[in-house]
């Protein structure tokens, strides 16, 4: 039984020593699998994820195409190890859930209409949880699929807000969701000022949802510049032999 | 894993006739756009087994929610507090694209935004359903019954989960001495510890427009779902958006319509308790 | 009214503003969404007066109807082989377009194909409904005996082929070996010895790592004549 630490000090800033408008220390990389047609790790803090991507490829089974398009199949899944306690590799409610919320936001940027008959697999390991999980699945899910050169209308670029002794802040970690009042995750393509995640776990009021939606976006927008950035890194040039 | 869902196509004329309806401002059944449909709640229609239940009909689309109330052990990291569990069953009575089975990843989620919205808000004072601190608890089942499926079952199922927990009650608690916890369950006693109601409105967006309340061809049509959690003070207590993308405007949007629309649904369901 | 915002060969990524006004047009792999053109994917921005369009540097290429194909047969029915061809759609082809008069009562299709067999072929029919159909009845297609065939990222080999094929012309001209490079992604070599085949397997790698770099066809020159002299071919 752990006591409550605090989460917003004396001098306003967070139980990590960030401001409530600061990101964690966020690292971006493409293509770091070899066999996936598409790949990306991703860290917020101490939060690290990996993304693959296989396809469009041919579904496993018949029953599963679509004449019109192509399907999205999305997992979402926590290494064993990811967490404080050992969490059973059998899927749990929650990446049930997950999975699913991830996929509806990944497929409504994608042009699945291209490659009808066909799948694009997208699969998401939690190798280290440290609060933000599925945000940050989502992000690394959208480096993946640009990485595998699968069309789509926009990047997604997701963080998770929360509310914390009463102030709204930015990427909550494991701590800020465990003792805060609410976690709001956002994803968004931010080229479209399109929202394709959102959930609200906690309790807000109208004002503070109004603002923690005006800092997700603020945050949105740093994430995508440094997806942007991840992808060109692949490119850049380098000095011949 | 989650898998984008086969659904049968909507006949194109059944399309046309639904969006061009739109476009005068009503919907094919005649409703405006933030009407929901005829609201029915019953209260305990299964009274001999569970410790309270609700059969909530919302247009054609029926839940009936029963809650089962027993000891257990508290979860490690809340030794005081009583423990609630909600489930959904989509069984395959409810329509004729269920299979029997687990429940799908559609039932999990209403499952768990039901659970987060009650959990939350507060909406049942956990703290108070404590018996022995560490050792036991009572444990609330929420469990949701879908029996038949014409859209918008989330809302059904909240109005009903409330519905039933506000009419369960407690089997008498007989003694509790050196450790050892007796119970008569077949007395019902006090009722459970509920502080503040709570429901879900849902929307739908098809063709820009916004609606609430969908029914199944709505559901199906809709380039994007969203839920909105709203308890008896005016607060946000949950939000789940699915499908496709929303522009923040009618993000914002949804927000106002649900803690309208909800006032109207807390009203409906506190006007049913008092009649028991 | 046309805005465009990239230059020609820059690299853009999904989602980047290309362009933006009513005349842009959107060429491939970028849409339009109101007056503002969009990226679907990373690659090279091309623009040519009004339009953009990208040229990818990842993703499957989906072969067209006459599109030429490199194949590996991995599955043998009674009148059929099918045929991987690294898209999303495996493809088929019946043995009356590859073999004149095909008996199934009393000729065995493995002995014209078997699986873990590469063949040319070229795209006969591709209407979106089944999967590919393809063809071997045309001068040069058939089963590969000799040479060897290597995968590339199929976005790579028009830069492997070079405009006008000059790329290709660097490559055969200064190695004596035959390429075939068909869009689906495969390399057909075929050299007169092989160290040849090394220097030009391993300059098809350079041109695919180094794709997006301007100069590449005078860089892979210079690659060829000097590994040719470390190696004391002239």
């Amino acid at each position: 039984m752990s006591s409550r630490p605090t989460l917003i000090k004396e001098n306003g800033l967070r139980h990590d020593h960030r401001r409530p408008d600061e990101l964690r220390p966020i690292k971006m990389e493409v293509g770091v699998l070899k066999n996936a047609d598409g790949s990306a790790l991703v860290e917020f803090g101490n939060t690290k994820v990996i993304a693959a991507v296989y396809g469009p490829r041919e579904p496993p089974a018949k029953y599963m195409l679509s004449p019109e398009k192509a399907i999205v199949r999305c997992r979402y899944h926590m290494a064993p190890f990811s967490t404080i306690e050992r969490k059973s590799p059998a899927p749990s409610r929650r990446e049930i859930e997950l999975s699913k919320v991830i996929r509806e936001a990944l497929e409504s940027a994608i042009f699945t209409e291209l490659f009808p008959r066909s799948a694009v697999d997208i699969f998401i390991e939690v190798l280290q949880a440290d609060g933000g999980t599925r945000t940050a699945g989502l992000t690394a899910a959208s480096l993946a699929l640009a990485d595998a050169g699968v069309p789509m209308r926009d990047l997604i670029a997701a963080v998770a807000v929360g509310k914390v002794d009463g102030v709204i802040v930015l990427d909550i970690d494991e701590v800020e969701d465990e003792y805060g009042e609410a976690d709001m995750p956002v994803g968004m393509m931010p080229s479209l000022n399109q929202v394709v995640l959102l959930q609200l776990n906690g309790v807000m009021t109208r004002e503070e949802f109004d603002a923690a939606m005006d800092l997700a976006m603020k945050g949105i927008s740093e994430i995508y510049r440094l997806q942007k950035e991840a992808l060109s890194k692949k490119y850049m040039l380098y000095t011949e032999e | 894993m989650s898998v984008t869902p086969i659904q049968p196509p909507i006949p194109k004329l059944k399309r046309e006739a639904i969006v061009s309806a739109l476009k005068k401002g009503v919907r094919v059944d005649g409703r405006g756009f933030e009407d929901f449909r005829s609201i029915t709640i019953e209260l305990n229609p299964v009274p001999r087994r569970s410790n309270g239940s609700a059969l909530v009909k919302l247009g054609n689309t029926s839940v009936l929610v029963g809650v089962k109330i027993g000891i257990e052990r508290p979860f490690p990291d809340r030794p005081s507090e009583g423990v609630l569990q909600v489930h959904a069953e989509f069984v395959p009575l409810a329509s004729p694209s269920f299979e029997p089975g687990p429940p799908d990843e559609n039932a999990v989620e209403v499952a768990r935004v039901i659970d987060r919205c009650l959990r939350e808000s507060k909406s049942i004072d956990l703290g108070e359903l404590v018996i022995v601190p560490g050792r036991y608890s009572w444990s609330i089942y929420n469990d949701i019954y879908l029996l038949d499926h014409d859209g918008n079952v989330t809302d059904a199922s909240t109005l009903a989960s409330m519905a039933a927990l506000n009419v369960a009650k407690l089997p008498k608690l007989v003694s509790v001495e050196n450790d050892q916890v007796k119970v008569d369950y077949s007395t019902m006693d006090k009722p459970l510890p509920v502080k503040l109601n709570v429901v879900t409105v849902t929307v739908v967006k098809i063709g820009g427009y916004i609606l609430v309340d969908p029914s199944l061809d709505e559901e199906i049509l809709a380039e994007a779902k969203v839920t909105v959690g709203v308890d008896s003070n005016g607060r946000i207590v949950g939000i789940q958006k699915s499908g496709g993308g929303l522009s923040v405007s009618e993000v914002r949007y949804t927000i106002d319509i649900a803690i309208k629309k909800g006032r109207e649904l807390l009203m409906l369901l506190e006007k049913t308790l008092k009649t028991v | 009214m046309a805005n465009i915002y990239v230059a020609n060969r820059q690299i853009v990524k999904p989602g980047d503003l290309l362009a933006e006004g009513d005349d842009v047009i959107a060429g491939s792999y970028t849409y339009k969404v109101g007056s503002k053109v969009y990226g679907t994917v990373i690659g090279l921005a091309e623009v040519k007066e009004n339009a953009v369009s990208i040229i990818p540097l990842e993703g499957v290429v989906v072969p067209r109807e006459g599109d030429l194909v490199i194949g590996v047969v991995v599955g043998v029915g009674v009148t059929n082989w099918f045929i991987d061809i690294r898209a999303p759609y495996k493809a088929v082809l019946n043995a009356s377009e590859a073999v004149e008069q095909f008996n199934p009562l009393t000729d065995d299709i493995r002995k014209y194909f078997d699986v873990g067999d590469y063949i040319l072929a070229k795209v006969l029919i591709f209407d979106r409904s089944r999967g590919p159909v393809l063809t071997t009845k045309a001068k040069g297609l058939g089963k590969i005996v000799e040479g060897v065939v290597i995968d590339v990222k199929p976005s790579r080999v028009p830069r492997i082929v070079g405009k006008r094929k000059t790329m290709l012309e660097v490559l055969t001209s200064l190695t004596n070996c035959s390429i075939t490079a068909a869009v689906n992604g495969r390399i057909w070599i075929k050299c007169p010895n092989s160290l040849l085949e090394d220097i030009v397997v391993r300059a098809i790698r350079k041109i695919e790592s180094e794709a997006h770099i301007p100069g590449l066809t005078d860089r892979i020159r210079k690659f060829i004549e000097d590994e040719k002299r470390r190696v004391g071919i002239q």
